[in-house]
């Protein structure tokens, strides 16, 4: 009998606020250390913290947008723990009525649909940063509170993904559907989005979960696909040899590529959860539940079904387009550029696709060709200015950050001919040279043209129209 | 409502206090009788009331979502024992939470 894995997420989106949870302090990344506190989330005795209204509508969009249902009242706790970028000795966060529950996502993974249960969407606070100094032998750490009370979303997934293609689909699905919410802009470079795997194993065919390993500390998709297998195969192996695996959280170390245990801590989390009493509920009324509801902006879903009835996409091109929020808003600013063949567009999405492709972590905004250009290299296609052939070319210089597609057609002399009388030489002397060809064709066998029309293109340096072509050795061979 | 030295020796160390054997016995007695008086609440019927997590009739108190200034980094840091670059000097961090 083989294993299976089984996994779950929990998974933290800082919200896309300008003000932390509590305070007004801005969440700006990258500002100098220690200058975006206050009495509120430095953790001040007598400081109040106050809710911020857009984060309470931000994550209840995400816990409709993730089918949960919203728990009216729902209340924040206090979880209890010491750690040196916690400076209240607590975090704010939410326990016995969180904000959503019982939610799902629906995922594509190939042709099939995966339906994994969302357990709850809770609101919280992020917590500071702690800075390891590099110098040798360096005793201590430094802490930098700009980022402590940050609201942060958590989602909570039962575990229903068996496989890393299961798991990236999930979380490329959920990163979509957060983006399209508009909810968090889900940068992993700056740690606003992360992952957290729970991750067992069992004997295929077992009905009861294997006892599950928490790993934190996974800064990409690349890495939580590498620590699922890493973590599996040591589970597997523990188990194996006879040994058992222990519930417990266990750090990513991602120089040695393997999963460590933390050191057991004198005394097992007691988080000691109770209502903060600085904090009053909170009921979302039916009016303001609706209006959040009406804000949800079009979903992936919804854009892959306009994409196919708008453009005339292909579904699978469309759900592909849309998979990725950034991706299909660079294919919708090309249309907004040269509208006219948006399947013309959608087929030079290919590349920047297949870019994507090579790293989840990439990004459409760093690849080196501007969707403005993609546009304009269509419509040079499509207005006779190049052949589809010379296009490829065309586009392997713009990669190369030759410049806009006109110019490049313009500096290399690529544009195409579609003058007879330029042309004509060509095709007289190929069709001299060809006669058996040229006798198949007036057999019947019309598909020998191809290899005229290739010999005409090559002779031409691709710059022909191969359509004139066709036609003009149709035309003479007739006469 | 008995409380054990081992309680307090639970409490103190999940408190980051250090206690001499002495001290914890003393506060299990003290400990122990507060417990008891807050038990008294035990005796109240409570049936059919929902429970509160504090007094106030008040629900939904909500700020806008506007930036507002920050303490300067010096002030920030007045209260820190040890600083260095801007940031609170710590004792080593060795694993992540
Ligand atoms: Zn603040």
């Amino acid at each position: 009998m083989g294993w299976e894995t089984v996994i779950g997420f929990e998974i933290h989106a800082e919200l896309a606020t300008a003000s932390k949870i509590w305070c007004g302090c801005s969440t700006e990344f990258g500002r100098a250390p220690n200058t975006q506190t206050c009495p509120v989330c430095l953790g001040m005795p007598g400081s109040l913290p106050v809710l911020n209204r857009k984060a309470l509508e931000l994550a209840t969009r995400a816990a409709l947008a993730l089918g949960c249902r919203i728990n009216r009242p729902t209340q924040f706790e206090r979880k209890n723990y010491y750690y040196p970028d916690l400076p209240k000795n607590y975090q704010i966060s939410q326990l016995r009525k969180n904000l959503g529950e019982g939610g799902f996502l629906d995922v594509k993974v190939g042709d099939s649909t995966l339906h994994v249960r969302i357990n709850n969407v809770h609101l919280e606070e992020d917590a500071g940063k702690n800075i390891h100094p590099d110098a040798p032998g360096a005793d201590y750490s430094l802490v930098d509170l700009n980022r402590a009370g940050t609201p942060l979303l958590e989602i909570v997934t039962e575990p229903d993904l068996r496989s890393k293609e299961e798991a990236l689909a999930f979380m490329e699905s959920l990163k979509s559907i957060l983006e399209y919410s508009g909810v968090s802009d889900c940068n992993m470079h700056q740690g606003r989005l992360r992952f957290e795997a729970n991750i067992s194993v069992r004997r295929q065919g077992d009905d009861k979960l294997g006892t599950k390993v928490e790993v934190k500390n996974l800064n990409s998709m690349k890495t939580v696909l590498k620590c699922i297998e890493v973590e599996t195969d040591r589970q597997i192996i523990e188990l194996e040899s006879g040994g058992r695996v222990v519930q417990e959280t266990r750090l990513w170390d991602e120089a040695a590529g393997v999963t460590r245990a933390m050191r057991s801590k004198e005394v097992a989390n007691d988080y000691r959860y109770f209502p903060d009493p600085d904090l009053v509920a909170v009921e979302i009324d039916d009016a303001l539940l609706e209006r959040i509801r009406a804000e949800i902006p079009e979903l992936p879903d919804a854009r892959r079904k306009r994409f196919v009835e708008k453009f005339g996409l292909s579904d699978y091109d469309a759900g592909v387009l849309t998979a990725d929020k950034d991706l299909a808003d660079y294919f919708e600013s090309a249309l907004a550029v040269y509208g006219a063949n948006p399947k013309g567009v959608a087929n030079w999405m290919a590349e920047p696709l297949r870019w994507l492709g090579e790293d989840p972590d990439r990004d459409i905004g760093e690849y080196p060709i501007k969707a403005a250009a993609i546009a304009e290299l269509v419509k040079l296609i499509d207005g006779g200015t190049i052949s589809g052939r010379i296009a490829k070319d065309v586009y392997r210089a713009m990669l190369d950050g030759e410049g806009a597609p006109a110019e490049i057609v313009k500096k290399k002399g690529l544009v195409q001919i579609s003058d007879t009388s330029a042309i004509e030489p060509i095709v007289d002397k190929v069709l001299a040279a060809n006669a058996d060809a040229v006798e198949k064709i007036l057999a019947g066998k019309e598909k020998a043209i191809g290899a005229l029309v290739g010999q005409i293109m090559r002779e031409t340096k691709g710059k022909a129209n191969p359509q004139l072509v066709n036609e003009m050795i149709l035309r003479k061979i007739r006469q | 409502m008995e409380f054990t030295r081992e309680d307090v020796r639970k409490i103190a160390v999940l408190a980051r206090l250090d206690l001499t054997d002495a001290q914890m016995d003393h506060y299990a007695g003290q400990l122990g009788r507060i417990l008891a008086h807050v038990d008294k609440l035990g005796e109240l019927n409570t049936e059919g009331v929902e429970p509160t997590s504090h007094s106030l009739r008040l629900v939904n108190v909500l700020r806008e979502d506007e930036p507002r200034p920050s303490l300067p980094n010096e002030a920030a840091l007045a209260n820190a024992p040890e600083q260095e670059l801007g940031c609170f000097k710590v004792p080593p961090i060795i694993q992540e939470m």
